[in-house]
């Protein structure tokens, strides 16, 4: 959006005296950044937390692709096989997906799209670093102490009752950083509704913004009965008394109701700011307005709301009413609609536009195709007769991976490098940028494909054996990993490289709008010099913006 | 800057209608009501929750934005327990293992 | 209060008046920033304290309805459970002292006409009204633990408290007895778990409460808070007020159902 700001902020002034003061020079030591109140130093921090856990998380995902290469189980034990897979589920779940884009690249932009100097509350911004780095710890501690084998959903009676691993202190860990999210959230409706900017009407907001915000909501309504529900498992399994365990007057169902609850309109708090992220890489690589801004503004609204009411057809098969499931999979096939209005609008953004095809845009054209095909098999899941043939399959393993992995980690790797040039002031080597993007798009598909056609074919989830038929399709699975491992170990390497040795990027290296990009790279502590005032739309490309990236 | 204060005397007059309702509630308690006990004594606290969240809590004068806040919080309670409910209130399976 | 500002000061005066004309609806303005900018309370991301306020109000009631939905769990395992041993529940409820439940009320009750009338002192920049009345919350704070904890004590001697203590050895069962005595038992057992992890959760928010309330009776001496800065007080106040508001729902679901039977 366009502007008036002062020539300052527009064109820095390179000082031959001193270089510029920033956000990252102007205090130094490890004291400056583990007391900060900064929200760009903040979101530094979380990367990298999550991108610690990412590669912990990816280890344990190795080694359950590794032992699937052949039919029997050969490499670890049906425990240790059970150990693995929920710790993937668990810190990539709760470690990764849910805080990667709003911890990192909200914190970061979220702020500076606002024209605010920070968020509403910068102390409890800090707070939510601890409190993901203790809920972190406690989790790390617990597989470090032997694991969890309940797999990442908990289920009762077995994790009240039965499991002998460590259930509690994993608890205590989700717990934990549940609160770190509702932190956040709480923060971001906070600045959204009380520190835009002159000028900055909501239909003037970036959607990234929009997308945040539906986010936080699901973060602040839902979190709080998934905290609540692992006391209540903690408590059972402490006090062998409690509601969730059939042999004492309870009853699983009752669990998983309350779990899913959080947990259904949590894929939403994974793919909401995904689906933020690519409306501004879309716009900003066909340098062009998105197309049917108001319809993905409230589609992200949409999906929010419409994501509580489906958490039942996580349930089809587990033993609920027939008639509940019927009312499920109505409204499980009505969230389908605001997700392919954002599909439709982010392609017709596409049509005639200039469309440039640097590292971001890869990562959002893959998006937009993964997120397809993940959308589209959950709607065979919605249904409740192909649910019951497919249910607790690689069928599902795949369609989640879509979403997840194909939807929010493409997405969070495309803001990654939009904004890297403005989080560092340093350019990422674009060859390299293509080249990661090409193999991660390429090994996830070879990764997760073939899984859609074990599980309809038959392959159950969650085994460390498998009949000998399966082993064709498991070895290509296999391969695709370790190419996916590969392309998602290079940009670590040259994102790094990229710190001490790459060129200056300049405030606005892609000729993108949006308040972000107004304000030198990187920006200074306060975000602008001056409070900027919003006298347009978003994705306004004037023709001078236009030109900066040919 | 000193903000319009409510005056003590409205305090008071609900928290005497917070008190009256209180007596209330324990009374229709122990009266013989059928099957409304439930259903009344939801409704008096209600009506008490409505009186701190409208007084005590400023709600009455407070933004549009603080109601919705407010609301959002119950419709989200009640689409937890609506929906939830509807599973167990369509299905006679609790039922079965309790007998 | 940020260790890293710069420079800050001048930019509360935001810049270009003009480019703004007819831009109501955003919520700051370029003029912002003048009516409060000296205030020593004011924090240096914030054009006003007007705005400051507008935002630590709005950040508590959103925690508030966070809040909730953590009691909702609760709520929805209770009505769950209540649905289906309604005789069970209603037979425990008959084993709480309801005058004691009942004085509970009326002190919460009466801490939370306390607390308005703080906020109040603290709006009309009375100062010793102020401590005097955080200093009765507080106590009556403490009250309500200590007739919760006495409450507990007698649960206790009762062999009331779930796990392998509990028995309803030496109470008069209801005849007939839905189901046998070993389930019947056992539901009770499943009412008393609740009762506890309601009430413990709720005690929990209480002393939460109390001490944020001590916090800011010790940072009130100064007069920090009776010169025109109350959104401390007031959003304290809130969270208080919740709390009660759960005990108001907590009161009737967990004592006044003897009667009720089927729900």
């Amino acid at each position: 959006m366009s502007t008036v700001l002062t020539p300052e902020a527009a064109e820095p002034k390179p000082d031959a005296v001193r270089p510029r003061e920033h956000y990252l020079n102007v205090r130094f030591g490890i004291a400056s950044w583990l007391l900060t109140v900064d929200h760009k130093r903040i979101a530094i921090l979380y990367v990298v937390g999550i991108t610690l856990m990412f590669f912990v998380g990816g280890a344990a995902a190795t080694i359950v692709r590794v032992e699937l290469m052949t039919p029997a189980g050969d490499l670890v034990s049906r425990d240790d096989y059970n150990k693995l897979f929920t710790a993937h589920g668990i810190i990539m779940v709760f470690f990764y997906l849910i805080p990667a884009i709003p911890a990192v690249l909200g914190n970061f932009v979220l702020p500076m799209m606002l024209g605010a100097r920070d968020l509403a509350f910068p102390k409890l911004n800090l707070l939510s670093w601890y409190i993901y780095v203790a809920g972190g710890v406690f989790t790390i501690v617990a597989l470090l102490a032997g694991g969890i084998d309940t797999g990442w959903t908990f289920y009762t009676p077995y994790s009240s009752a039965d499991s002998h691993t460590h259930v509690i202190v994993t608890a205590l860990g989700i717990l934990i950083v549940g609160f770190s999210s509702i932190l956040t959230g709480l923060n971001f409706v906070v600045t959204i509704h009380t520190m835009r900017a002159p000028g900055l009407t909501w239909f003037r907001l970036p959607l990234f913004v929009w997308s945040s915000y539906a986010t936080s909501l699901i973060i602040l309504l839902g979190t709080p009965v998934l905290a609540i529900t692992v006391v209540l498992l903690a408590v059972e399994r402490i006090w062998g008394v409690g509601i969730f365990d059939p042999a004492i007057g309870g009853d699983p169902l009752l669990f998983q109701h309350l779990f899913w609850f959080y947990s259904h309109p949590a894929v939403y708090i994974m793919v909401l700011p995904a689906m933020g992220v690519v409306s501004e890489l879309v716009a900003a690589f066909s340098r062009k307005n998105v197309f049917g801004y108001h319809f993905i503004a409230f589609a992200s609204i949409a999906i929010a709301v419409l994501g509580f009411l489906v958490w039942g057809h996580h349930m089809f098969v587990a033993g609920i009413s027939p008639y509940a499931s019927l009312i499920f999979s109505l409204i499980s096939f009505l969230v389908a609609i605001p997700s392919a209005i954002k599909v439709f609008n982010w392609t017709a953004t596409l049509y005639q536009g200039s469309v440039s095809w640097q590292t971001p845009m890869l990562y959002a054209l893959g998006f937009i195709g993964l997120f397809t095909i993940g959308g589209l098999t959950g709607l065979f899941l919605a249904a409740l007769a192909v649910d019951l043939h497919v249910s607790d399959t690689y069928f599902i393993v795949a369609h989640f991976h879509y979403i997840m992995v194909g939807g929010t980690v493409m997405a969070y790797m495309g803001g990654l490098h939009y904004w890297w040039p403005k989080m560092t002031g340093k350019m990422y080597p674009e060859w390299w940028g293509r080249f990661s993007a090409i193999l991660i798009f390429f090994g996830f598909n070879l990764t997760f494909f073939p899984q859609f056609v074990l599980g309809y074919q038959g392959m159950p989830r969650r085994y460390h054996e498998y009949v000998a038929e399966f082993q064709i399709l498991n070895v290509m699975s296999t391969a695709g990993a370790s190419i996916l491992a590969v392309g998602y170990v290079v940009p670590l390497i040259y994102l790094l490289w990229s710190l001490g040795y790459a060129k200056d990027a300049g405030p606005n290296p892609w000729g993108a709008t949006g308040l972000e990009w107004q304000t030198p790279s990187p920006p200074p502590t306060d975000n602008f010099a001056k409070t900027p005032v919003v006298v347009n739309p978003p994705y306004t490309f004037t023709a001078k913006e236009a030109e900066v990236v040919g | 800057m000193i903000a319009h204060a409510t005056p003590v005397k409205t305090y008071c007059l609900i928290f005497g209608g917070l008190l009256l309702l209180t007596g209330l509630t324990v009374a229709a308690s122990l009266a013989p009501l059928g099957g409304l006990h439930t259903l009344v004594a939801l409704a008096i606290a209600s009506a008490k929750a409505a009186l701190v969240l409208l007084y005590f809590m400023h709600l009455a004068d407070s933004s549009r934005l603080t109601w919705v806040v407010a609301l959002s919080g119950l419709l989200w309670l009640a689409i937890l327990i609506i929906l939830t409910m509807s599973d167990y209130l369509t299905r006679e399976w609790w039922r079965v293992t309790d007998g | 209060m940020s260790a890293e500002s710069v420079h800050h000061d001048a930019h509360h005066d935001a810049a270009h008046h003009d480019a703004v004309e007819g831009q109501a609806a955003a919520p700051r303005s370029p003029q912002a920033g003048h009516s409060g900018a000296h205030h020593p309370a004011l924090a240096h991301h914030f054009d006003s304290l007007e705005q400051q306020q507008e935002a630590q109000s709005l950040g508590m009631w959103i925690f508030l309805a966070s809040e909730l939905l953590f009691f909702g769990g609760l709520f929805t395992v209770y009505t769950v459970a209540r649905w289906a041993y309604p005789e069970a529940f209603a037979f425990a409820s008959g084993h709480l002292v309801l005058w004691l439940g009942t004085l509970n009320t009326v002190v919460l009750l009466t801490s939370s006409l306390t607390m308005a009338l703080a906020v109040r002192a603290s709006q009309t920049c009375e100062l010793r009204s102020l401590r005097g009345y955080l200093v009765l919350t507080i106590v009556l704070g403490v009250v309500f633990l200590g007739i919760k904890m006495t409450e507990y004590y007698l649960d206790y001697r009762e062999h009331l408290i779930p796990g392998p203590m509990f028995s309803l050895a030496g109470h008069e069962l209801p005849d007939p007895l839905p189901g046998g005595t070993r389930e019947f038992t056992r539901h009770v057992e499943l009412y008393f778990w609740i009762y506890f992890t309601m009430t413990g959760l709720h005690a929990l928010h209480m002393i939460i409460g109390i001490g944020v309330l001590g916090v800011l009776l010790i940072l009130a001496r100064g007069g920090r808070y009776t010169t025109g800065y109350f959104a401390p007080i007031e959003i304290a106040g809130l969270y208080w007020h919740f709390v009660d508001i759960v005990w108001i729902f907590l009161f009737p679901l967990l004592y006044l159902i003897h009667h009720g039977g089927a729900a």
